[in-house]
């Protein structure tokens, strides 16, 4: 176990390298560089495979292709090249190709800007791309756990047979912090269905997502519709920090969780009965202990980068059985300790009303 | 006695859904003898396109993925990367390699990457009944050129093997026709020499495949045979546009 300084971005390419992961396609866009770049260095080192695709399109469609052929394979970019990726990502989810991709958010919509953004919320948890599918999408908080969701990634995508998220956004990606990093992982999964040529094999392996033959494309959405639940069911992670006694619960991920969290510090400090509800998985959502929580009368406080996004799935969970407030910014700017300070306060003096 | 002539072993027994007179089981057919040929069957890993062959990976007795519109080579790709002895190929029609898989089909074709493309040139979009492709011929009526192809507002044809053979990452590249069974015979060589460039490891190989769509050219099998041999082998000349000499000179 290895405890060095590293950039967000470079602890989870690392982390995918540990975790075996040996193919990675990408196309260049900000904030995202550090991934591709070290993969570039990196990838050689471990007789792995780093391509510099033409565009967003080409690296999904790489990615389907290794990962339909049993490669522990991984894409990343950023918003824009996020949304050129929708349709593959729509394939790999239709022909259940496992795969991670992740999504250093920054601004929109359009070209948008390169500040950190949580305005792909929708975008990563909600489908995407066309048809009923769902991605397994982690949200980072942390260094240390860029390189510890990376691997579960993988192994949650071959576990399921399902491509996985990671959303995380600017700051994360840039932001230097220690890590531990794990040994290295030999993978030598099996993939029964991966194809691989036939040998061996009384019938051909056939990636595919096709169902126009009588009713094929229902009985596959039904497949996949039952292991969207085993995930609902087994997969929820999210992290709760004094929440037992708390009157007032903010929801927050990835960046506007680590302001959230120095904001209820000094509250709680001040004695005041705050706590924090960290989703780690964004899908499946952390909807039964929101749920829980609004049913023993606590109240929400949800903060984003965005105009309201993840505070939608919240009011979904609570399902107005508590006050849900919103406190969010648009795209560009990042909420200051303060300002969510200020909001809570101003929340715990206004009471229940 | 020994014998000379049987189903391919590479062909599943599935009927397939083409047309009567379609050259589409024709060119399955080449590929196959192919693999059986060079005894690959095994180790042969096929992309599908999004086109009449959607279903090729029910036809084929080979490992295969079906990839979106277009994007073929960038899953070819993939798959080759993970498996660099596996033989890779991709089969794809006009609309799907040439419009709005150009991209993909170009620098795959840059990279060298040691893959195969059959590439079916039938100057239609023939899965979506019949509309303009970016191989129709001048003055050629589809479904939506209905006045004819009007080069002063459409453009003009991409003859994709020339093209491509402007790049230094392809090892071979031929077109090849089969309307009558001597330019058969000639085509199921040309596969041959492909598979075979990228098992020698020599980079990326490319077959374009002139052929028949009965259906929507609005003409009998035999008629369309014609069409094919009187107007479109003069704007699509046959032959090698990259070869294998040319790359052991370099
Ligand atoms: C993204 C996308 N756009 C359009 C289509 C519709 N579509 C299906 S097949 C096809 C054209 C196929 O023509 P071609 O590649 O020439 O093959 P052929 O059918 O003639 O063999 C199109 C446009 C699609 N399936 N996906
Ligand atoms: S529509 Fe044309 S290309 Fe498609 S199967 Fe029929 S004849 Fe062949």
């Amino acid at each position: 176990m290895e405890r060095v300084m590293m950039k967000g971005n470079e602890a989870l390419a690392e982390g995918a390298i540990r975790a075996g992961c040996r193919f990675f396609f990408g196309y260049p866009i900000t904030p995202q560089n550090e991934i591709p770049e070290y993969m570039a260095r990196r990838m050689p080192e471990v007789n792995g495979v780093f391509l510099q695709a033409e565009s967003e399109v080409s690296a999904i469609n790489m990615i389907y292709g290794a990962g339909g052929a049993g490669g522990r394979a991984l894409t990343s970019s950023s918003s824009p090249g996020i949304s050129l990726k929708q349709e593959g990502i729509s394939y790999l989810a239709g022909a259940q190709v496992p795969c991670v991709i992740v999504n250093v958010a920054r601004g929109g919509p359009g070209l948008g800007g390169l500040g950190p953004s949580q305005s792909d919320y929708f975008q990563a948890t909600k489908g995407g791309g066309h048809g009923d599918y769902h991605l397994i999408v982690y949200a980072p908080g942390t260094a240390q756990e860029m390189v510890d969701l990376i691997g579960l990634a993988f192994d949650k995508a071959e576990e399921y047979r399902n491509p996985v998220m990671i959303l995380s956004d600017a700051i994360m990606g840039q932001m230097m912090e220690p890590v531990v990093l794990p040994e290295m992982r030999e993978v030598t999964a099996d993939q029964p269905w991966a194809t691989t040529g036939k040998k061996g094999r009384a019938k051909p392996n056939v990636i595919n997502s096709l169902g126009i033959v009588g009713e094929d494309l229902e009985r596959i959405n039904i497949e996949l519709q039952e292991k969207y639940k085993k995930i609902v069911d087994n997969e929820i992670r999210y992290e709760a920090d004094g929440i037992d006694d708390a009157d007032l619960i903010v929801v927050a991920y990835g960046t506007t969780s680590r302001v959230a969290r120095s904001a209820l510090n000094m509250l709680r400090a001040e004695g005041k009965k705050v706590g924090l509800l960290r989703p780690i998985t964004l899908w499946p959502f952390p909807k039964p202990i929101l749920s829980e929580l609004a049913a023993e009368g606590k109240r929400f406080l949800v903060v984003e980068m965005s105009v309201g996004q993840l505070v939608e799935d919240v009011i979904l969970a609570v399902n107005d059985r508590a006050k849900v407030d919103f406190f969010g910014k648009l795209n560009g700017s990042v909420p200051t300790v303060r300002e969510v300070y200020n909001e809570i306060n101003a929340l715990l003096q206004k009471g229940g009303a | 006695m020994q014998k000379v002539f049987g189903y391919p072993r590479a062909l599943t027994s599935k009927r397939t859904h083409y047309c009567p007179g379609c050259t589409h089981g024709i060119v399955h057919r080449l590929v196959a003898e192919a693999i059986d040929d060079l005894g690959i069957q095994e180790q042969t890993i096929g992309i599908a396109p999004v086109g009449c062959a959607v279903l090729a990976y029910e036809y084929f007795d080979v490992d295969f993925q079906e990839a979106a519109h277009g994007r073929a080579p960038a899953v070819a790709t993939g798959i080759k990367r993970v498996h660099p002895d596996a033989v890779v190929f991709s089969y794809q029609g006009d609309g799907d390699l040439a419009s709005i898989g150009t991209a993909e089909i170009v620098h795959a074709a840059a990279r060298g990457e040691n893959i195969t493309v059959i590439f079916i040139n039938n100057t239609v979009y023939g899965m979506t009944g019949g509309q303009m492709a970016p191989t129709t011929l001048p003055g050629q009526k589809t479904t939506t050129s209905p006045y004819g192809r009007d080069t002063t507002k459409v453009g003009f044809p991409i003859r994709v093997s020339e093209m491509l053979a402007t790049l230094d990452g392809p090892s071979y590249i031929e077109r090849v026709s089969v309307h009558d069974p001597k330019h058969i015979i000639k085509a199921g060589r040309a596969i041959r020499k492909a598979f075979e460039m990228q098992i020698a490891g020599k980079g990326f190989s490319l077959v374009e495949v002139l052929s028949t769509c009965p259906t929507n050219w609005g003409l009998t099998p035999i008629k369309a045979l014609e069409r094919l041999k009187e107007q479109m082998i003069p704007y699509y000349p046959l032959g090698v546009f990259r070869s294998p000499e040319e790359v052991a000179e370099e």
